[in-house]
């Protein structure tokens, strides 16, 4: 059994409603896209008991009514696991994963920044990568965003 | 603006300063001499190419991507084209890949030997600065005689790579090595045995081994606290899997260390370029890929000079992708910086700073966007930017007016 392999049994095992939701693309390469009511409990095990402890970084979506957020999650095997998951675009509202990922704070505050959602847990700081006069109800990576031509 | 406390002073390094190399914001507490606490203001950079990716071709991202980053050029490209390759299930011929890693590898002998001797001179060592920057030019030199480039090589392409290497140039390449092989073993001499390097390095910006695994940092930032990561050897790619090489790591913890680790760097990096040389197969260097790619996601790693980079492209059948993501190494290193600083000297920060080999408009992933009506007219002209700069400084409480007037008044009665 591959070690990706391994690692979907595993996490079948434990949840056993991800049965056919990993999927294995290629030899080192995993994904699953799960409910966000699931993603701590997930994201809590994938941590602790299967070791994948480097966040590689966030991706941030815009999926028509809903924003996606994939988290990159690596292994020192090498395995990369993309862990995939959504919120409603009204009101978007994620928890932080700083409690499991501290450098995960630049990451997130560029989902704030770019996709307009709220990370609920993330400490005061200096916003990331706009400037501080940017406007509070733009956010460039929505897909309805457009820059302007003219200022 | 900032709150007063009592007893600490906060000045501003940036977002312009003589220190720092490209705009970034350091808001700095300080005790006397110690740093107390550190704010970081990124994103000066930012000019959107994530969104300018997504209104282009694929080929066209290709270019842009190409310069996310002036030092590690192709260390984006190759990231992104790899991605897009395995969302198309394009069979990359061997030779491409040979020739990706021997410019990946030329590349980070570049970077490495500049960022020797960017630290050389931020200790005021500015021999070991005009040592290096004079042997870099000897790679600079290759990289331009197979690329045609000494920045942007333009080598990759979607499916491979868009010049072959000749048996000639590959010589030259292998006489260049070799001279710079012998400069790097003296440079490893320096940085073991001058007492300059080794007490002005050591002890300073230390990240604990727990500390960086938490922060995530990577690259030769990471191993030189002991994290023992590099994605050539964890994750290969292109021609990796094939090749032989060590990972450096160390653990002083320290500027020392992170110097330590990117000269011995530099040795295996010598080491892959005679192995990818002699390896190298016969045969085409590019496989046809039409315009539109399916629709799917892919997610490629990278280990820049820096660290690992991270590309995510997600298309959707046409041939424009729906979504770009690049997360290069400094964004990630970033976080470090502030427990390195955590009471230390103010004058250890720019040779702090440096030691994670920053590179803003990677992290900031940068790129103007022109006006898309009349390419000619700036977005803002100067006196309108003049003017801006005025009213803002006026709100911060800062007014020249006054001075303004009295010194024009002046000039006037001459």
């Amino acid at each position: 059994m591959s070690q990706e392999e391994k690692i979907k049994q595993e996490l079948i095992n434990r949840f056993s409603y991800l049965e056919n939701i990993i999927k294995i693309q290629r030899p080192r390469r995993m994904s699953a896209e799960i409910d966000y009511n699931n993603f701590t409990e997930i994201l809590d095990y994938a941590v602790k008991q299967l070791k994948f402890i480097h966040l590689c970084t966030i991706t941030g979506l815009d999926e028509q009514d809903k924003l996606g957020f994939i988290y990159h999650l690596a292994q020192d095997s090498g395995v990369l696991f993309n862990l995939k998951t959504s919120v409603f675009k009204q009101n978007p509202e994620i928890k932080s994963v700083m409690p499991y990922f501290a450098g995960a704070e630049i990451y997130e505050r560029e989902l704030v920044d770019l996709l307009g959602v709220k990370v609920e847990g993330l400490p005061v700081g200096n916003r990331y990568p706009l400037t501080d006069d940017w406007p509070t109800d733009q956010f460039p990576l929505r897909k309805d965003w457009k820059p302007s031509s003219d200022k | 603006m900032h709150k007063p406390e009592p007893d600490k002073f906060k000045i501003p390094v940036g977002p312009q300063h003589p220190a720092l190399k490209e705009p970034e914001g350091f808001s700095v507490a300080l005790k006397g001499e110690k740093i107390m606490g550190l704010e970081i203001r990124l994103g000066y950079n930012h000019r959107g190419i994530e969104k300018a990716c997504e209104e282009r071709t694929y080929i066209q991202d290709l270019y842009l991507i190409e310069r996310v980053c002036g030092i590690c050029s192709h260390s984006h490209s190759t990231c992104f084209v790899q991605a897009v390759e395995e969302i198309a299930a394009v069979e990359v011929p061997k030779r491409a890949l040979y020739i990706r890693t021997l410019i990946g590898e030329l590349e980070r002998v570049h970077s490495h030997l500049l960022w020797l001797g960017v630290a050389g001179h931020e200790i005021g060592f500015d021999t070991l600065l005009m040592y290096a920057w004079r042997d870099r030019e000897i790679v600079m030199d290759l990289l331009a005689l197979i690329t045609g480039n000494r920045v942007n090589y333009g080598m990759n392409t979607i499916g491979g790579v868009r010049r072959d290497i000749s048996k000639e140039q590959a010589e030259e390449v292998l006489k260049g090595i070799n001279i710079l092989e012998e400069r790097t073993k003296y440079y490893i001499e320096i940085a073991t045995q001058e007492t300059t390097i080794i007490k002005r390095l050591s002890g300073v910006g230390i990240i604990s081994h727990e500390d960086a695994l938490k922060l995530d940092a990577v690259g030769p930032t990471a191993r030189a606290s002991g994290v023992n990561r590099d994605v050539r050897y964890n994750d290969p790619y292109a021609a990796y899997g094939e090749i032989t090489f060590n990972v450096i790591t160390d653990t002083h913890n320290d500027v020392y260390g992170r110097t330590l680790v990117r000269v011995k760097e530099l040795m295996e990096s010598y080491q892959i370029i005679r192995q990818c040389l002699k390896k190298i197969p016969d045969g085409p260097i590019l496989t046809k890929v039409p315009r539109k790619i399916p629709i799917g996601e892919a997610t490629s790693r990278y280990e820049a000079p820096r660290g690992e980079d991270v590309h995510y492209v997600k298309s959707n059948g046409s041939e424009k992708p729906e979504r770009v993501k690049i997360r290069a190494p400094t964004l990630a290193n970033i976080q470090a910086v502030k427990h390195m600083l955590k009471d230390r000297f103010l004058a250890d920060m720019p040779i702090v700073i440096a030691a994670i080999d920053p590179c803003f408009s990677c992290t900031d992933r940068s790129v103007s966007l022109e006006n898309p009506g009349d390419r000619n007219k700036e977005i803002m002209t100067w006196h309108a930017l003049r003017t801006y700069s005025i009213e803002w400084y006026k709100k911060q409480g800062i007014d020249f007016t006054e001075l303004n007037n009295n010194l024009k008044n002046k000039l006037e009665r001459r």
